[in-house]
Protein backbone atom coordinates (compact mmCIF):
# COMPACT_ATOMS: atom_id res chain seq x y z
CA UNK A 1 0.00 0.00 0.00
CA UNK A 2 1.49 3.49 -1.21
CA UNK A 3 0.26 6.30 1.10
CA UNK A 4 0.92 10.07 0.26
CA UNK A 5 0.82 12.47 2.85
CA UNK A 6 1.50 16.32 2.50
CA UNK A 7 2.27 18.70 5.56
CA UNK A 8 6.27 17.64 6.37
CA UNK A 9 7.21 21.34 7.45
CA UNK A 10 8.00 20.50 10.83
CA UNK A 11 9.09 24.55 12.07
CA UNK A 12 7.98 26.16 15.00
CA UNK A 13 4.57 25.72 13.58
CA UNK A 14 4.37 21.63 12.77
CA UNK A 15 2.41 20.25 10.10
CA UNK A 16 0.96 17.35 10.78
CA UNK A 17 2.29 15.12 8.06
CA UNK A 18 5.10 13.81 10.03
CA UNK A 19 3.32 12.52 12.69
CA UNK A 20 0.82 11.38 10.55
CA UNK A 21 3.51 9.21 8.66
CA UNK A 22 4.82 8.22 12.29
CA UNK A 23 1.56 7.16 12.93
CA UNK A 24 0.94 5.22 9.85
CA UNK A 25 4.67 3.39 10.27
CA UNK A 26 3.66 2.79 14.01
CA UNK A 27 0.86 0.32 12.68
CA UNK A 28 2.27 -3.54 12.88
CA UNK A 29 -0.11 -4.56 9.83
CA UNK A 30 1.28 -1.46 7.83
CA UNK A 31 3.41 -2.31 4.73
CA UNK A 32 4.14 -0.39 1.87
CA UNK A 33 5.73 2.85 0.82
CA UNK A 34 5.33 6.73 2.60
CA UNK A 35 5.43 9.75 -0.49
CA UNK A 36 6.16 13.33 0.89
CA UNK A 37 4.37 15.83 -0.78
CA UNK A 38 5.44 19.24 -0.17
CA UNK A 39 5.40 22.03 -0.98
CA UNK A 40 8.89 23.59 0.04
CA UNK A 41 12.28 22.21 -0.69
CA UNK A 42 12.90 22.72 3.05
CA UNK A 43 10.11 20.85 4.67
CA UNK A 44 12.55 18.60 7.51
CA UNK A 45 10.27 15.72 6.59
CA UNK A 46 11.89 15.01 3.40
CA UNK A 47 14.88 14.81 4.72
CA UNK A 48 14.28 13.12 7.90
CA UNK A 49 14.98 9.32 8.11
CA UNK A 50 12.24 7.02 8.12
CA UNK A 51 9.31 9.36 7.25
CA UNK A 52 9.00 9.21 4.05
CA UNK A 53 10.71 7.31 1.31
CA UNK A 54 10.15 9.34 -1.21
CA UNK A 55 9.13 12.97 -1.61
CA UNK A 56 7.73 15.17 -4.31
CA UNK A 57 7.30 18.88 -4.68
CA UNK A 58 3.63 19.87 -5.37
CA UNK A 59 2.57 23.29 -6.59
CA UNK A 60 0.45 26.01 -3.86
CA UNK A 61 -2.85 25.82 -3.99
CA UNK A 62 -3.02 28.94 -5.30
CA UNK A 63 -1.54 27.75 -8.18
CA UNK A 64 -4.77 26.20 -9.44
CA UNK A 65 -5.98 22.87 -9.26
CA UNK A 66 -5.05 21.74 -12.21
CA UNK A 67 -1.47 22.07 -12.32
CA UNK A 68 -2.10 20.27 -8.84
CA UNK A 69 -3.99 17.45 -10.24
CA UNK A 70 -1.20 16.92 -13.07
CA UNK A 71 1.25 16.74 -10.39
CA UNK A 72 -0.48 14.43 -8.64
CA UNK A 73 -0.81 12.10 -12.25
CA UNK A 74 2.71 12.33 -12.73
CA UNK A 75 3.54 11.26 -8.88
CA UNK A 76 0.76 8.69 -9.17
CA UNK A 77 2.04 7.09 -12.25
CA UNK A 78 5.60 6.63 -10.80
CA UNK A 79 4.38 5.71 -6.79
CA UNK A 80 1.26 3.94 -7.53
CA UNK A 81 -0.46 5.84 -5.03
CA UNK A 82 -3.36 4.56 -3.06
CA UNK A 83 -4.12 6.73 -0.68
CA UNK A 84 -3.10 10.49 -0.07
CA UNK A 85 -4.06 12.49 3.12
CA UNK A 86 -3.76 15.89 3.19
CA UNK A 87 -3.09 17.40 5.60
CA UNK A 88 -3.37 21.17 5.64
CA UNK A 89 -6.41 23.54 6.31
CA UNK A 90 -5.48 25.65 3.27
CA UNK A 91 -5.25 22.73 0.61
CA UNK A 92 -8.67 21.07 1.62
CA UNK A 93 -10.94 22.93 -0.65
CA UNK A 94 -8.74 22.07 -3.54
CA UNK A 95 -8.22 18.07 -2.64
CA UNK A 96 -11.71 18.10 -1.92
CA UNK A 97 -12.52 19.43 -5.23
CA UNK A 98 -10.57 16.81 -7.13
CA UNK A 99 -10.95 13.81 -4.82
CA UNK A 100 -13.47 12.29 -7.66
CA UNK A 101 -10.82 13.03 -10.10
CA UNK A 102 -8.20 11.24 -7.99
CA UNK A 103 -10.81 8.06 -7.29
CA UNK A 104 -10.80 7.70 -11.09
CA UNK A 105 -7.20 7.20 -11.02
CA UNK A 106 -7.51 4.62 -8.08
CA UNK A 107 -6.25 6.98 -5.61
CA UNK A 108 -8.38 7.45 -2.17
CA UNK A 109 -8.98 10.06 0.01
CA UNK A 110 -11.36 10.57 3.21
CA UNK A 111 -12.19 13.80 3.33
CA UNK A 112 -15.13 16.04 4.57
CA UNK A 113 -17.87 17.49 1.89
CA UNK A 114 -17.35 21.23 1.29
CA UNK A 115 -20.68 21.69 3.66
CA UNK A 116 -18.87 19.94 6.36
CA UNK A 117 -15.56 22.44 5.87
CA UNK A 118 -17.86 25.12 5.81
CA UNK A 119 -20.22 24.42 9.07
CA UNK A 120 -17.10 24.88 11.27
CA UNK A 121 -15.18 27.61 9.79
CA UNK A 122 -14.16 30.26 12.21
CA UNK A 123 -17.32 32.78 11.38
CA UNK A 124 -20.00 30.38 11.20
CA UNK A 125 -18.64 28.31 13.73
CA UNK A 126 -21.01 30.36 16.64
CA UNK A 127 -23.88 29.62 14.39
CA UNK A 128 -22.92 26.15 14.40
CA UNK A 129 -22.67 25.88 18.11
CA UNK A 130 -25.96 27.60 18.24
CA UNK A 131 -27.73 25.36 16.53
CA UNK A 132 -26.58 22.48 18.35
CA UNK A 133 -26.74 24.13 21.86
CA UNK A 134 -22.79 23.64 22.57
CA UNK A 135 -20.90 26.14 24.65
CA UNK A 136 -19.26 28.88 22.34
CA UNK A 137 -17.82 32.03 23.52
CA UNK A 138 -20.07 35.04 22.30
CA UNK A 139 -18.33 36.22 18.93
CA UNK A 140 -19.23 38.71 16.36
CA UNK A 141 -17.76 39.56 12.75
CA UNK A 142 -16.40 42.79 12.09
CA UNK A 143 -16.01 43.91 8.59
CA UNK A 144 -15.73 47.49 8.85
CA UNK A 145 -14.02 50.40 11.08
CA UNK A 146 -17.65 51.28 11.81
CA UNK A 147 -18.12 47.20 13.04
CA UNK A 148 -15.17 48.02 15.35
CA UNK A 149 -16.56 51.06 16.99
CA UNK A 150 -19.27 48.80 18.03
CA UNK A 151 -17.49 46.65 20.08
CA UNK A 152 -17.48 48.80 23.17
CA UNK A 153 -21.03 48.59 23.66
CA UNK A 154 -21.01 44.24 23.40
CA UNK A 155 -17.80 43.04 24.56
CA UNK A 156 -16.40 43.54 28.78
CA UNK A 157 -12.26 43.38 28.06
CA UNK A 158 -10.39 41.47 27.37
CA UNK A 159 -11.75 40.48 24.25
CA UNK A 160 -9.66 37.91 21.73
CA UNK A 161 -9.26 39.48 18.30
CA UNK A 162 -8.88 36.95 15.66
CA UNK A 163 -7.88 36.12 11.86
CA UNK A 164 -10.72 34.53 9.53
CA UNK A 165 -7.43 32.08 8.46
CA UNK A 166 -5.23 32.14 11.48
CA UNK A 167 -3.77 34.32 14.59
CA UNK A 168 -5.32 35.74 17.96
CA UNK A 169 -4.68 38.55 19.76
CA UNK A 170 -6.04 39.10 23.17
CA UNK A 171 -7.21 42.87 23.43
CA UNK A 172 -7.51 44.53 26.71
CA UNK A 173 -8.79 47.90 25.15
CA UNK A 174 -10.25 49.52 22.59
CA UNK A 175 -6.86 50.42 21.23
CA UNK A 176 -5.50 46.95 21.59
CA UNK A 177 -8.42 45.99 19.31
CA UNK A 178 -7.87 48.56 16.73
CA UNK A 179 -4.64 47.60 16.24
CA UNK A 180 -4.89 43.70 16.06
CA UNK A 181 -7.97 44.33 13.78
CA UNK A 182 -5.00 45.96 11.43
CA UNK A 183 -2.50 43.92 11.78
CA UNK A 184 -5.37 40.91 10.60
CA UNK A 185 -6.78 42.86 8.19
CA UNK A 186 -3.99 43.39 6.41
CA UNK A 187 -2.32 39.69 6.92
CA UNK A 188 -5.40 37.53 6.31
CA UNK A 189 -8.06 39.79 5.03
CA UNK A 190 -11.91 40.59 6.58
CA UNK A 191 -13.80 39.77 8.31
CA UNK A 192 -11.93 39.66 11.58
CA UNK A 193 -13.76 37.59 14.68
CA UNK A 194 -14.15 39.72 17.91
CA UNK A 195 -14.83 36.78 20.58
CA UNK A 196 -15.76 36.87 24.30
CA UNK A 197 -12.30 35.95 26.16
CA UNK A 198 -13.28 32.87 28.09
CA UNK A 199 -10.71 32.51 31.37
CA UNK A 200 -9.54 28.63 31.93
CA UNK A 201 -7.41 26.25 30.81
CA UNK A 202 -7.40 24.67 27.23
CA UNK A 203 -8.30 21.06 26.05
CA UNK A 204 -7.80 19.69 22.86
CA UNK A 205 -9.37 16.64 21.58
CA UNK A 206 -8.47 14.50 18.56
CA UNK A 207 -10.89 12.17 16.60
CA UNK A 208 -11.95 10.37 13.36
CA UNK A 209 -15.40 10.75 11.94
CA UNK A 210 -16.14 7.72 9.86
CA UNK A 211 -19.10 10.14 8.06
CA UNK A 212 -22.09 8.62 9.24
CA UNK A 213 -22.00 10.75 12.65
CA UNK A 214 -19.87 8.00 14.24
CA UNK A 215 -16.47 8.45 15.94
CA UNK A 216 -13.87 5.91 15.48
CA UNK A 217 -11.62 7.54 18.29
CA UNK A 218 -11.25 10.37 20.49
CA UNK A 219 -8.44 11.47 22.93
CA UNK A 220 -8.39 14.66 25.05
CA UNK A 221 -5.07 16.18 25.68
CA UNK A 222 -3.82 19.25 27.89
CA UNK A 223 -1.26 21.21 26.79
CA UNK A 224 1.56 21.42 29.52
CA UNK A 225 3.64 23.76 27.71
CA UNK A 226 2.98 26.31 25.46
CA UNK A 227 4.77 28.31 22.96
CA UNK A 228 4.38 32.04 22.19
CA UNK A 229 2.77 31.04 19.14
CA UNK A 230 0.07 29.69 21.04
CA UNK A 231 1.64 25.81 20.22
CA UNK A 232 1.33 22.98 22.33
CA UNK A 233 4.71 21.74 22.88
CA UNK A 234 4.02 19.39 25.85
CA UNK A 235 0.45 17.45 26.15
CA UNK A 236 -0.50 14.71 28.56
CA UNK A 237 -3.75 12.81 27.13
CA UNK A 238 -6.73 13.33 30.33
CA UNK A 239 -9.05 11.50 31.56
CA UNK A 240 -12.75 13.49 30.92
CA UNK A 241 -15.70 11.60 30.06
CA UNK A 242 -17.76 14.86 29.60
CA UNK A 243 -15.11 15.88 27.46
CA UNK A 244 -15.13 12.64 25.36
CA UNK A 245 -19.08 12.64 24.96
CA UNK A 246 -18.97 16.08 23.98
CA UNK A 247 -16.87 15.80 21.34
CA UNK A 248 -18.51 12.46 20.07
CA UNK A 249 -22.05 15.02 20.02
CA UNK A 250 -19.42 17.27 17.60
CA UNK A 251 -18.36 14.59 15.49
CA UNK A 252 -21.98 13.34 14.99
CA UNK A 253 -23.87 16.93 14.36
CA UNK A 254 -21.18 17.67 11.62
CA UNK A 255 -21.16 13.92 10.46
CA UNK A 256 -17.62 14.35 10.06
CA UNK A 257 -15.84 12.20 7.45
CA UNK A 258 -11.89 12.89 8.46
CA UNK A 259 -9.65 13.83 10.89
CA UNK A 260 -10.19 16.67 12.94
CA UNK A 261 -9.10 18.92 15.81
CA UNK A 262 -11.37 20.67 18.50
CA UNK A 263 -9.92 23.23 20.24
CA UNK A 264 -11.90 24.13 23.69
CA UNK A 265 -11.41 25.96 26.71
CA UNK A 266 -12.33 25.12 30.63
CA UNK A 267 -14.19 28.17 32.24
CA UNK A 268 -12.18 28.70 35.58
CA UNK A 269 -15.67 30.15 36.94
CA UNK A 270 -17.97 27.55 36.04
CA UNK A 271 -16.76 24.11 34.70
CA UNK A 272 -18.23 24.06 31.21
CA UNK A 273 -16.25 23.38 28.20
CA UNK A 274 -16.68 26.28 25.48
CA UNK A 275 -15.62 25.55 22.09
CA UNK A 276 -12.77 27.41 20.15
CA UNK A 277 -12.21 26.36 17.07
CA UNK A 278 -12.76 23.11 14.95
CA UNK A 279 -9.80 22.16 12.69
CA UNK A 280 -10.26 20.22 9.52
CA UNK A 281 -7.67 18.03 9.67
CA UNK A 282 -5.42 15.83 12.10
CA UNK A 283 -3.36 18.19 14.58
CA UNK A 284 0.16 17.97 14.72
CA UNK A 285 0.10 16.35 17.97
CA UNK A 286 -2.08 13.32 16.34
CA UNK A 287 0.76 11.07 17.27
CA UNK A 288 0.41 10.86 20.93
CA UNK A 289 -3.48 9.42 20.27
CA UNK A 290 -1.31 6.70 18.75
CA UNK A 291 1.30 6.79 21.36
CA UNK A 292 -1.74 6.14 23.83
CA UNK A 293 -3.22 3.20 22.04
CA UNK A 294 -5.41 4.90 19.19
CA UNK A 295 -4.10 4.86 16.19
CA UNK A 296 -6.39 7.47 14.13
CA UNK A 297 -4.11 7.89 10.76
CA UNK A 298 -4.08 4.15 10.01
CA UNK A 299 -7.72 3.84 10.71
CA UNK A 300 -8.25 6.89 8.58
CA UNK A 301 -6.20 4.94 5.65
CA UNK A 302 -7.99 1.95 6.13
CA UNK A 303 -11.70 4.12 6.24
CA UNK A 304 -10.58 5.62 3.14
CA UNK A 305 -10.51 1.99 1.44
CA UNK A 306 -13.80 1.41 2.52
CA UNK A 307 -12.49 -1.38 5.66
CA UNK A 308 -14.25 -1.68 9.02
CA UNK A 309 -12.83 -0.25 11.35
CA UNK A 310 -13.75 -0.71 14.80
CA UNK A 311 -14.25 1.82 17.03
CA UNK A 312 -11.69 2.44 19.58
CA UNK A 313 -12.79 2.17 23.20
CA UNK A 314 -9.81 2.92 25.78
CA UNK A 315 -6.49 5.21 25.49
CA UNK A 316 -3.62 5.23 28.24
CA UNK A 317 -4.31 8.04 30.36
CA UNK A 318 -0.93 10.13 31.26
CA UNK A 319 0.75 9.84 28.05
CA UNK A 320 2.43 12.51 27.36
CA UNK A 321 4.21 14.20 24.54
CA UNK A 322 7.55 16.64 24.31
CA UNK A 323 7.91 17.89 21.33
CA UNK A 324 11.92 18.98 20.64
CA UNK A 325 13.68 20.43 17.89
CA UNK A 326 16.68 18.53 15.88
CA UNK A 327 19.70 19.86 13.59
CA UNK A 328 19.40 17.19 10.93
CA UNK A 329 22.74 17.37 8.76
CA UNK A 330 22.03 16.48 4.99
CA UNK A 331 24.20 17.62 2.01
CA UNK A 332 24.04 20.20 -0.87
CA UNK A 333 23.03 16.80 -3.25
CA UNK A 334 20.11 15.83 -1.43
CA UNK A 335 18.96 19.30 -1.49
CA UNK A 336 19.88 19.70 -5.00
CA UNK A 337 17.44 16.70 -6.07
CA UNK A 338 14.49 18.28 -4.73
CA UNK A 339 15.24 22.07 -6.52
CA UNK A 340 16.11 20.49 -9.55
CA UNK A 341 13.97 17.51 -10.37
CA UNK A 342 11.29 18.61 -7.30
CA UNK A 343 11.78 14.66 -6.31
CA UNK A 344 14.09 12.72 -4.36
CA UNK B 1 -15.27 14.95 62.44
CA UNK B 2 -13.80 16.21 59.25
CA UNK B 3 -13.15 13.85 56.53
CA UNK B 4 -12.68 14.73 53.15
CA UNK B 5 -13.26 13.20 49.22
CA UNK B 6 -10.51 12.41 46.84
CA UNK B 7 -11.39 13.09 43.56
CA UNK B 8 -11.17 9.33 41.82
CA UNK B 9 -9.22 10.54 39.18
CA UNK B 10 -6.39 11.43 41.22
CA UNK B 11 -3.38 9.33 42.19
CA UNK B 12 -0.50 9.19 44.16
CA UNK B 13 2.65 7.57 43.80
CA UNK B 14 4.58 5.88 46.29
CA UNK B 15 7.44 8.89 45.54
CA UNK B 16 4.07 11.38 46.38
CA UNK B 17 3.82 12.25 42.85
CA UNK B 18 0.50 13.45 42.05
CA UNK B 19 -1.31 13.29 39.05
CA UNK B 20 -5.15 14.65 38.27
CA UNK B 21 -6.27 12.65 35.28
CA UNK B 22 -9.20 14.48 34.68
CA UNK B 23 -7.30 17.56 34.14
CA UNK B 24 -3.46 16.60 33.56
CA UNK B 25 -2.58 18.48 36.56
CA UNK B 26 0.81 17.23 38.29
CA UNK B 27 1.87 17.91 41.83
CA UNK B 28 4.44 16.83 44.13
CA UNK B 29 4.15 16.39 48.27
CA UNK B 30 6.98 16.21 50.58
CA UNK B 31 7.03 12.34 52.78
CA UNK B 32 4.33 13.67 55.21
CA UNK B 33 2.29 15.55 52.79
CA UNK B 34 2.32 12.05 51.04
CA UNK B 35 1.55 10.01 54.40
CA UNK B 36 -1.08 12.47 54.94
CA UNK B 37 -2.56 12.85 51.71
CA UNK B 38 -2.77 9.05 51.75
CA UNK B 39 -4.69 9.02 55.44
CA UNK B 40 -6.95 11.11 53.33
CA UNK B 41 -7.99 9.21 50.21
CA UNK B 42 -8.03 5.78 52.96
CA UNK B 43 -10.75 7.99 54.22
CA UNK B 44 -9.29 8.86 57.91
CA UNK B 45 -11.00 11.49 59.70
CA UNK B 46 -9.02 14.65 60.65
CA UNK B 47 -8.96 13.19 64.39
CA UNK B 48 -7.16 9.95 63.17
CA UNK B 49 -4.90 11.78 61.22
CA UNK B 50 -3.69 13.90 63.76
CA UNK B 51 -3.38 10.99 66.03
CA UNK B 52 -1.30 9.31 63.45
CA UNK B 53 0.95 11.84 62.59
CA UNK B 54 1.31 12.67 66.16
CA UNK B 55 2.76 8.90 66.56
CA UNK B 56 4.71 9.00 63.63
CA UNK B 57 6.67 12.21 63.63
CA UNK B 58 8.29 14.39 66.30
CA UNK B 59 6.15 17.46 65.92
CA UNK B 60 3.83 19.68 68.38
CA UNK B 61 0.40 19.40 68.72
CA UNK B 62 -0.37 23.27 67.76
CA UNK B 63 2.22 22.99 64.65
CA UNK B 64 0.44 20.17 63.36
CA UNK B 65 -2.93 21.60 63.68
CA UNK B 66 -1.47 24.75 61.79
CA UNK B 67 0.15 23.41 58.75
CA UNK B 68 -2.51 20.74 58.08
CA UNK B 69 -5.15 23.43 57.71
CA UNK B 70 -2.86 24.68 55.65
CA UNK B 71 -2.47 21.87 53.92
CA UNK B 72 -6.10 21.25 53.35
CA UNK B 73 -6.37 24.53 52.10
CA UNK B 74 -3.77 24.12 49.83
CA UNK B 75 -5.34 20.83 48.45
CA UNK B 76 -8.88 22.96 48.41
CA UNK B 77 -7.52 25.42 46.15
CA UNK B 78 -6.60 23.55 43.79
CA UNK B 79 -9.70 20.74 43.54
CA UNK B 80 -7.93 18.13 44.93
CA UNK B 81 -9.93 17.98 47.98
CA UNK B 82 -13.40 18.61 49.43
CA UNK B 83 -14.50 18.55 52.64
CA UNK B 84 -17.27 16.35 53.02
Amino acid sequence: MNIAVTGLNATDNPGPGVPVIRSLRAAAEFSGRIIGLSYDSLDPGIYMENIADKSYLIPYPSSGLEPLFERIAYIHSREKLDVIIPTLDSELYGFIKLSERLRSLGIHTFLPTFDQLNLRAKDKLFDFCTVHSFKVPKNTLVSSLQDLHKIPNQFNYPVVVKGIFYDAYIAHNFNDVHAAFDKLRLKWGLPIIIQEHVTGDEFNVVALGDGSGASIGAVPMRKLYITDKGKGWAGVTVDDKALISLAADIVKALKWQSGLELEFIKSKETGEYFLLEINPRFPAWVHLATGAGQNLPYSLVKLARGEQVPQFKTYTIGTIFIRYSWDYITNMKEFEKLVVAGEK
Amino acid sequence: MNTYLVPESLAVSDSGFLFLASTGETFTLNEIGKDIFKMLQGGDTREAIEQKILELYDVERATFVRDFDDFINQLSSFKLIRTK
